[in-house]
């Protein structure tokens, strides 16, 4: 067949789902050939995520056509999918972590045979992870990897189970900038070797540098597919948003002035913090931290090294197994939330919806939280309704927070319009301290944008903040210094207008690098 | 009268306890099944009474005690069905409708059963000796002078260990109820497959209910598995979710229960009531010890049990 006649390995035309009144994906075109790199990029909510669930079989599309290698397919489960060679690495692992390497690769495979054959797996995946550079111990139980071998073994067990059609839900949202580059170039040579893959992501630069075209949406629809080698961040970011990004992302642009930095006193005092995980394991191990007034400290970190442990030891949620953390000079390890509440610590958790703001509760209720206890909120043991109204209609005009009404559920809100309503909870009764995790993950441009603001008044109004984050390029924005985690302990803390990201990578890595703090 | 300490005696309290421990294990391997699937079924008790009710009721009125047995998987995997359509398609809650379908099936048993209480049972399963093993010393008497229902048991026990852990199905089973959206991930049909194994489970538990109706016991009584459905709940855990080890510990509650009845035989003075409390207790001890968050974890419960799956909406 000549080139020119080869159909391509996806065609979606008019693919269009909906959610009750949400429209996910509005008539989408999208099209990969074999041998390609084909980045699909967009805000949150964009729809890229439900485009490829619907290519996977996981979602029947409302309206549209799917063809695979020119033939119309129409998926009724993602068994239908697999069966044509279409492979998925979704954002959260597909792994059952109790079994082997092997013992995942077969689980639903569809070869002959009852017996359960794990050697012949294990030689199959050998070969297949010599040939492609990408090994992994088959026998070794997944919860004994790392998230950069699972992501291989992910990867391993597609080309395993026979699939040509890879796509990727932003894989490199839980790897270091080295794991990253890694596997660029792993998914180059996948598509050399002939395969399609298809690459999900919002970051950018990675985009440009492994992709080979880029298909934009906006809002549920397809808005432009573009050649990487034509394009650049600025153009791709002004499709994804659909206008310029407002100045203030870039720490050059910012207008904060870094006042008196050299006699600040001393808000959040950490010394030899320990705590245990989730599973009963040591999560820290001695971790050693200042937080000083009107300074931004970030935590950079590879997701799952201690960042979450970290936060909610200092706000009380995690008891402490060793170790001291003082807030203004007053020992607060292991007091209640509560206490540290009123000792000016406010809180942005990780898992917003679950631990800072209750989904199935109005917007009022949730509002108020930190202060319905006390007037004028409260009258006795009474609720007073009406001020309670009033301090939550301030609240969100305040802070731009766009809802239904005030007695809405907050399950109702968007992402960054709950992100907001928390922030506005906790900074509303001005913390000396804000212990912010992943504040702008999950959350639209706009949003993000409102929230990097909040943390910077935090600073001006002399507040000390203790910012965890994924997101290298905000923490490069907004802190003054980063402190980054590996494996329970600080590997070291960088002024933040002297590194760069190749530097936090190494650290992250767990690797010293030679000039230490630079 | 019996000296309770004699070999004589401990053989024929072992040999009590097989077929007393066999009802529990039915009951037990078919609980196992559909925790493996992730789905935990608090009716067991219900479908062993519907299946002793079901079983006594077809042998009686057709003579048969297979029959009997076959009805009583029927009727067991019927009641399961129930179970299935609320926890995995409506995605009721669990326990809830577990309760129900215990306090449902008793109820119903009781119902449907009242003409047969006291009935003399024609057909059930009496004891065969198996040829030249029943001539082993002490073993031979203990281990092979049972019914056919526990001979079937000594078949099922390896069958469903080799099922488990070393076939393919018994792979995807075990993906089942650690990681629902990776089987469906991988192509399985969770949903399908959680039904299947939920019915086979009360089935199972069906034929335990018949092999008190059927065999240890023959006849019906209302209410006559006594809470064996709980303690079959009780040895999942205890036996880690593994069909060997459950089949221990089904052996030593019927162990208990058999010695408890000699014990009184043999003029041991001690309160019958202390005797009957105790498999309770010990059950009662399992559940604690099991149930502490650390245990489960190390004794590998499935990590998505009692969890309904639903396939995450909005991407």
């Amino acid at each position: 067949m000549h080139a020119a006649t080869v159909p391509h390995a996806i065609e979606m035309i008019g693919v269009t789902k909906r959610f009750g009144p949400v429209v996910a994906n509005d008539g989408v075109d999208f099209a990969a050939r074999p041998g390609e790199v084909h980045a699909l990029v967009g805000e949150n909510g964009a729809g890229k995520s439900t485009l490829m669930s619907i290519l996977a079989g996981l979602y029947h599309p409302d309206a549209g056509v799917l063809s695979i290698h020119g033939e119309p397919v129409e998926f009724r489960s993602p068994r239908d999918a697999i069966d044509c060679g279409i492979g998925m690495v979704y954002q959260h692992f597909m792994l059952v972590d109790s079994f082997t390497v092997a013992e995942n690769a077969i689980l639903g495979a569809r070869d002959a045979g009852i017996v359960l054959d794990t050697a012949s797996a294990e030689r199959d995946l050998a070969r297949l992870g010599e040939r492609y550079g990408l090994k992994v111990d088959s026998r070794a139980r997944v919860w004994q990897l790392s998230v950069g071998e699972q992501q291989r073994v992910e990867i391993v067990r597609l080309l395993y189970r026979g699939a040509k059609i890879l796509v990727f839900d932003e894989p490199t949202a839980v790897l270091t900038p080295q794991e990253s580059a890694d596997l660029i170039r792993t998914l180059r040579a996948m598509a050399a070797e002939g395969f399609c893959v298809v690459f999900i992501s919002h970051k950018l630069d990675e985009v440009l540098a492994v992709a080979d075209r880029v298909t934009v949406l906006r809002r549920g629809r397809a808005v432009a597919t573009v050649e990487a080698r034509t394009t650049d961040r600025r153009a791709l970011a002004r499709l994804m948003v659909g206008r310029d990004l407002l100045p203030g992302t870039s720490r050059s642009d910012s207008m904060v002035p870094h006042t008196g930095k050299d006699i600040r006193e001393t808000i959040l005092e950490i010394r030899d913090l320990r705590a245990n995980g989730d599973k009963g394991l040591p999560a820290l191990s001695g971790v050693d931290l200042d937080v000083h007034a009107g300074e931004i400290l970030g935590v950079a970190g590879v997701a799952g090294n201690g960042q979450r442990e970290l936060a909610e030891t200092i706000t009380g949620l995690r008891p402490v197994t060793g170790g001291r953390v003082r807030v203004n000079g007053t020992d607060m390890t292991n007091r209640p939330p509560g206490d540290i509440a009123r000792a000016g610590v406010a809180h942005v958790p990780e898992d917003r919806l679950g631990t800072g703001l209750v989904p199935g509760a109005d917007l009022t209720d949730n509002a108020i939280m930190r202060r319905y206890r006390r007037a004028p909120l409260a009258r006795g043991p009474f609720l007073v309704r009406r001020a309670a109204a009033v301090f939550t209609d301030r609240l969100l005009a305040a802070h731009d927070v766009i809802a239904p009404g005030r007695t809405a559920p907050v399950r109702n809100l968007s992402g960054g319009n709950q992100q907001k309503l928390l922030l506005a909870r906790e900074l509303a009764g001005e913390p000396q301290l804000l212990v912010a995790v992943h504040p702008t993950r999950g959350v639209d441009v706009g949003a993000a944008e409102t929230i990097h603001r909040l943390l910077r008044e935090q600073q001006s109004r002399g507040a000390a903040t203790l910012l965890i984050s994924e997101d290298l390029d905000e923490l490069l924005a907004l802190a003054d210094r980063i402190a980054v985690l590996y494996e329970g302990r600080i590997m070291g803390i960088v002024d933040a207008r002297a590194t760069d990201p190749d530097h936090l990578g190494l650290l992250m890595a767990g690797i010293a690098p030679a000039a230490a703090s630079a | 009268m019996n000296d309770i300490t004699s070999i004589a005696f401990l053989t024929s309290v072992l040999a009590a306890a097989i077929p007393a421990g066999t009802a529990i294990l039915y009951a037990c391997l078919g609980e196992l099944l559909c925790e493996r699937a992730g789905v935990l079924n608090l009716g067991v008790e219900g479908m062993m009474l519907m299946g002793a009710l079901g079983g006594f009721a077809v042998a009686y009125h057709t003579e048969q005690a297979w029959l009997g047995a076959i009805a009583a998987f029927a009727v067991g995997g019927a009641l399961a069905s129930i179970h299935a359509l609320l926890v995995v398609s409506l995605r009721a809650n669990q326990v809830v409708s577990g309760l129900a379908l215990t306090l449902f099936g008793s109820g119903l048993s009781a119902f449907l059963g009242r003409d047969l209480v006291g009935r003399p049972a024609p057909a059930s399963f009496g004891k065969v000796a198996v040829p030249l093993l029943s001539d082993i010393p002490y073993l031979g008497s203990i281990l092979f002078r049972q019914d056919a229902l526990v001979y079937v048991s000594y078949g099922l026990v390896p069958l469903l260990w080799w099922f488990v852990f070393r076939t393919r199905p018994g792979l995807n089973l075990r993906a089942l109820g650690e990681n629902p959206a990776t089987a469906d991930a991988m192509g399985l049909n969770v949903a399908a497959l959680r039904y299947g194994y939920v019915i086979a489970g009360g089935a199972l538990a069906g034929v335990g209910g018949a092999a008190i109706s059927l065999a240890t016991n023959p006849g019906w009584s209302e209410n006559m598995t006594a809470g064996r459905g709980w303690i079959a709940v009780a040895l999942v855990i205890f036996g880690t979710w593994n069909p060997a080890r459950a089949a221990f510990g089904a052996y030593l509650f019927g162990g208990v229960e058999a010695g408890q009845f000699r014990l009184q035989g043999a003029g041991v003075p001690i309160s019958s009531f202390y005797l009957s409390m105790l498999p309770y207790l010990f059950t009662i001890a399992v559940l604690i010890l099991a149930s502490r968050e650390t245990a489960r974890r190390r004794i590998g419960a499935p990590a998505a049990l009692g969890r309904p799956y639903v396939r995450e909406e909005r991407g």
